[in-house]
């Protein structure tokens, strides 16, 4: 049986005009990727090797130069509810409420208030923040604030949850907490995952799949099924095969993450 | 901490206010160019008895009210509008950066010739010496949204509409209160120059009238009555600020 993927990513190119040589930098360079239903994919790779900006292709927020993103076979080149971002930095909005934040997409989307206030408290309650229904984001952690962005993008219900980076800012005890809590919230809500992170372990614990991106240009490296089963208490990370998948994805992108530290000492003497 | 703050403040006036006294007093330098507390207080006293005075008040309070609020009417969409269109801040940059420029009293005896001595060539000096600082508050406070927010808007497809009245406009809300506030003083200013200039009632006329004739007790109330509304302005404004900002740290959160 050849499913059909949920996600599919066909030569994905980009390029930027540099304003100030004019010329054109490449930033992706023909990335293609097949995500199954239900599946969660974890992409590492050197930082500058435009993970971030494939997320931001595949969501429809910035159009590629040539390629396309399919979402269930059907092309798409703009934001749709059919897909969801959680952000690098949370991105709450101040001014609103836990509740607030996490109604905000539904709001957009035209869904009737009560209905919006329902879906939300239960999404609220889910990422285990009930009872901070009606704090304002100042007033939260830095963990507390990534679990209402996980659940203002899982309130809109999307086929596919795009994550970039989202516990990058995070002090190492919580980041463990919450890679345990998304596993968790995955199992219960079921979602497509594209996740993104710089940080090898974090990819192996999380992922079904890592797909390992080379440096500038970015295009995928390699992909490494991560044969470890779930349910996967924060110990697998102890266990001899996740070193071994660690080692060998190190070795994937060590010379690119050498080249890069060799560029930034370059463009800084 | 607070304490602290209010007894060394609040010293530091008594003890200034006892040294004018006490200079007037024993003629050390004559009451007729400094005047003294005590005496103000009598001016006041005696001024407040006076229907006059509180023509006065009346007629300078609604130079100010009128002007101040016909700004806020027009500063704050006018200013929300060239933020979000570029084009019109195209057109309108010249005129908004060369009034903001020119010094507004300046236009006072163009005013009186369009208005006459009335208090409506004092309402336009006052808007116009508002409406500026108003609009370019809303305006930077547009151009400062946080375009990440933005991205997470257009993330969940947020219509244009959407993305101005849930993200744009809640991020104005401080830009605009400090160009309210600051607004108000411009304001007051505006009342004051152009009563002292040519007016036939208000606070300003009582202050030029008091001096022509040395009455500097007098005077000084009249100053005091002009200082007084700034505080309170100031401090209507603070809470409202307040009221708008509970999602601020440090803006009287209750944390």
């Amino acid at each position: 049986m050849t499913a059909r993927p949920k996600l599919e990513a066909q030569d994905i190119r980009l390029s930027y005009l540099q304003p100030r040589t004019g010329t054109a930098l490449a930033a992706l360079d023909g990335v293609n990727l097949q995500i199954m239903e239900g599946e969660f994919v974890a992409i590492v790779g050197p930082s500058g090797c435009g993970k971030t900006t494939f997320l931001s292709v595949v969501d429809g927020l910035i159009a590629a130069t040539a390629g396309r993103v399919l979402v269930d076979g059907e092309a798409v080149t703009r934001p749709g509810p059919d897909r969801a971002v959680v952000f690098q930095d949370a991105s709450l909005l101040p001014w609103r409420t836990v509740l607030g934040n996490v109604r905000y997409g539904l709001e957009c989307l035209g869904v009737a208030a009560r209905e919006a206030g329902a879906r939300a408290e239960k999404l609220v309650a889910l990422v285990g923040l009930s009872g901070f229904e009606h704090h304002y984001p100042h007033e939260l952690s830095g963990g507390m604030q990534q679990r209402v962005n996980l659940a203002r993008a899982l309130v809109v219900d999307p086929k596919i949850l795009l994550m970039d980076e989202p516990f990058a800012a995070l002090d190492a005890q919580t980041r463990e907490l919450m890679q345990e809590e998304l596993l968790r919230i995955w199992a219960a809500a079921k979602k497509t995952v594209l996740f993104i992170t710089h940080q090898i372990d974090e990819a192996l614990y999380l992922a079904d799949r890592v797909v390992v991106f080379s440096g500038r240009p970015g295009k995928v490296k390699d992909s490494i099924a991560v044969d470890i089963e779930r349910p996967r208490p924060i110990g697998v990370k102890r266990q001899a095969r996740f070193h071994a998948l660690e080692d060998r994805i190190w070795e994937l992108i060590e010379e690119d993450v050498k080249t890069k530290a060799r560029e930034d000492r370059h463009a800084r003497a | 901490m607070k304490l602290e703050r209010y007894l060394i403040g609040g010293g530091t006036l008594l003890v200034f206010l006892l040294a004018w006294e006490l200079c007037a007093d024993s003629g050390a330098i004559n009451p007729l160019l400094i005047s003294s507390p005590s005496r103000i207080a009598e001016a006041g006293a005696a001024a407040m008895s006076d229907p006059d005075f509180w023509t006065d008040v009346r007629v300078s309070a609604n130079e100010f009210i009128l002007g101040y609020v016909a700004a806020i009417i027009v500063g704050v969409p006018l200013g929300l509008l060239l933020g979000t269109s570029r084009r019109l801040s195209y057109i309108f940059a010249p005129f908004v950066d060369t009034l903001n420029a020119v010094p507004r009293v300046a236009l006072l005896p163009l005013l009186i010739i369009w208005f006459g001595i009335g208090i409506w060539s004092k309402v336009a000096v006052v808007f116009l010496g508002a409406v500026i600082p108003i609009l370019i508050a809303a305006l930077s406070g547009v151009n400062t949204n946080e375009a990440r927010f933005v991205a997470m808007a257009k993330s969940f497809s947020a219509s244009r509409t959407k993305i101005f009245l849930s993200i744009i406009l809640p991020g104005t809300v401080p830009y605009i209160f400090t160009g309210l506030k600051y607004a108000a003083g411009r304001a007051l200013l505006g009342v004051v120059v152009g009563e002292l200039y040519a007016s036939t009632a208000g606070v300003g006329r009582m202050i030029a009238d008091a001096g022509n004739m040395f009455q500097t007790d007098t005077l000084f109330f009249g100053v005091l009555i002009f200082t007084a509304s700034g505080l309170v302005v100031v401090a209507v404004l603070d809470r409202l600020e307040r009221r708008f900002e509970r999602w601020r740290p440090g803006v009287g959160a209750p944390t």
